[in-house]
């Protein structure tokens, strides 16, 4: 495994934003003045794909039922006029689900909590849909030396150790694995550049990296020093204090490659 | 009338929403015999070599395709529906590809398999498909396996991932691109509606 490949070939680094969504509105702060509605997410999609964003992943954090069947509606709309690949993660518990989002126009669904509860969710979306639609979302925090695995947002231990589940993972067909770290997140302080070497180069399907972004030089350590494949934005983006133009740009300056 | 065949390999709906974006009238085609009003056809598809190949036979599309190809009709393979074009692939040993073009499918080494990402289109002649699209372009690509045809005059585009590989070819009138342009943003679109419109 070449790890620096990404430097050799044409293949950019992704910059996707986060939209966390609750009964069909964005409930991160969002400051936009140029927005009417900017809890809109379909608002919200359109004007980060009009900024040029390589993706786009929603999070339905309540993930109530009826919250579940807004989502759908949301990427209903988004997806006729947003064309990057969506990804959709929250509440998603079986092969059923996962089967509304996709043909609601999602291209990869994000599972966690019900990941670990059971495994098989993986291998059996993997046959379902393909490996490249299942993305393995992680929540990682640090236990001494190693870190463990999360479930129900960071509320519960599941003692599994996050190198070896992402591994099972991979082997159980996961295409990609989202890394979330709990210590990070919201901290502004950089993305767990250990946890996400440790994870980029122990599997050999993309890592996309997620919390605690603050800085742009943050974002390149992310990509430079842990080796992402992507980096996941939702606060730095939202409040408005960079474009992703001005991180594309900046990325660029520093050697990694984006797309224009 | 555009059809898009439906082969279980997913992806259709993509396809579709970015026809229906640009205005273009399309069907999703399920059996040979909902071809009547076809006259354009778009192979998408996301999954194994295999199980599309079978897949095909079993709604009798893999000799109704065939003999599309065969007599020159309007034709675009998107990923998986350009590597069944070719004679074989490494994804599924033993099974016999569309073989319209000689050549073989290949899986990635050295590097993260899938590739997963936006990545360039040199191009590497003019072609119809490619019409007004800038050198380098980026697009999306998701796949494990990659084409080098037999044949450089098929090729119009090549991208590097650890190696040069055919990214979209023309042949007359059958185009295919292993990149997804339903999900290529601006230039995807464009891409699209060159095929609709000039190919």
């Amino acid at each position: 495994m070449k790890t620096e490949s990404k430097f050799l070939t044409g293949l950019a680094i992704r910059i996707i934003p986060c939209l966390d969504v609750e009964s069909g509105r964005v409930v991160k702060g969002i400051r936009f003045k140029e927005l009417k509605d900017a809890g809109d997410p379909v608002e919200l999609a359109r004007y980060y794909n009009n900024q040029g964003a390589d993706e786009l992943i929603f999070l339905d954090v309540g993930a109530s039922y009826k919250g579940k069947e807004i989502m759908i509606e949301v990427v209903k709309n988004v997806s006729k006029e947003v064309f990057i690949p969506l990804t959709v993660g929250g509440g998603l518990r079986s092969v059923e689900d996962m089967r509304k989002v996709l043909n609601a126009g999602a291209d990869k669904v994000a599972i966690c909590t019900s990941a670990i509860e059971n495994p098989n969710l993986i291998s059996k979306g993997a046959r379902t849909f393909g490996s490249q639609c299942i993305v393995l979302s992680i929540d990682a925090k640090r236990h001494e030396n190693t870190w463990h695995a999360y479930t129900h947002g960071g509320r519960y231990d599941s003692g599994l150790n996050v190198l070896k589940w992402a591994k099972k993972g991979e082997e159980l067909g996961a295409g990609e694995i989202l890394l979330n770290s709990i210590d990070k997140d919201g901290t502004k302080q950089g993305y767990d550049l250990d946890l996400t070497k440790k994870i980029s180069e122990g599997v050999g399907i993309p890592v996309i990296a997620s919390g605690g972004a603050g800085t742009l030089d943050q974002i390149v350590d992310a990509v430079v020093f842990g080796k992402a494949d992507a980096v996941l934005l939702a606060s730095l983006l939202h409040y408005g204090e960079y474009t992703i133009n001005n991180i594309k740009k900046y990325l660029q300056e520093k050697g990694v490659g984006v797309r224009w | 009338m555009i059809g898009i065949i439906d082969y279980g390999a997913g992806n259709l709906l993509s396809v579709k929403k970015a026809l229906d974006y640009l205005g273009a009238d399309s069907r999703v085609v399920h059996a040979k015999n909902d071809l009547a009003e076809i006259d354009r056809i778009i192979l998408p598809g996301v999954g194994a070599f295999r199980s599309a190949i079978e897949k095909l036979k079993s709604v009798r599309m893999y000799c109704a395709i065939n003999e599309w190809l065969l007599a020159n009709r309007s034709f675009l393979g998107i990923c998986l529906g350009m590597q069944v074009l070719f004679e074989s692939s490494e994804e599924s040993k033993g099974v016999h590809g569309l073989g319209i073009f000689k050549g073989k499918v290949m899986r990635f080494k050295d590097y993260k398999v899938p590739q997963i990402g936006w990545n360039q289109v040199k191009i590497v002649r003019g072609s119809k498909i490619m019409d007004g699209i800038e050198d380098k372009s980026f697009f999306y690509f998701l796949h494990g396996y990659y084409v080098k045809s037999h044949n450089d005059d098929l090729v119009v585009g090549a991208t590097e991932y650890g190696l040069d590989y055919d990214s979209v070819i023309e042949k007359e009138n059958i185009c295919a691109v292993q990149f997804h342009p339903e999900k290529s943003g601006t230039v995807g679109l464009k891409l699209l509606k060159n095929w609709i419109e000039i190919c």
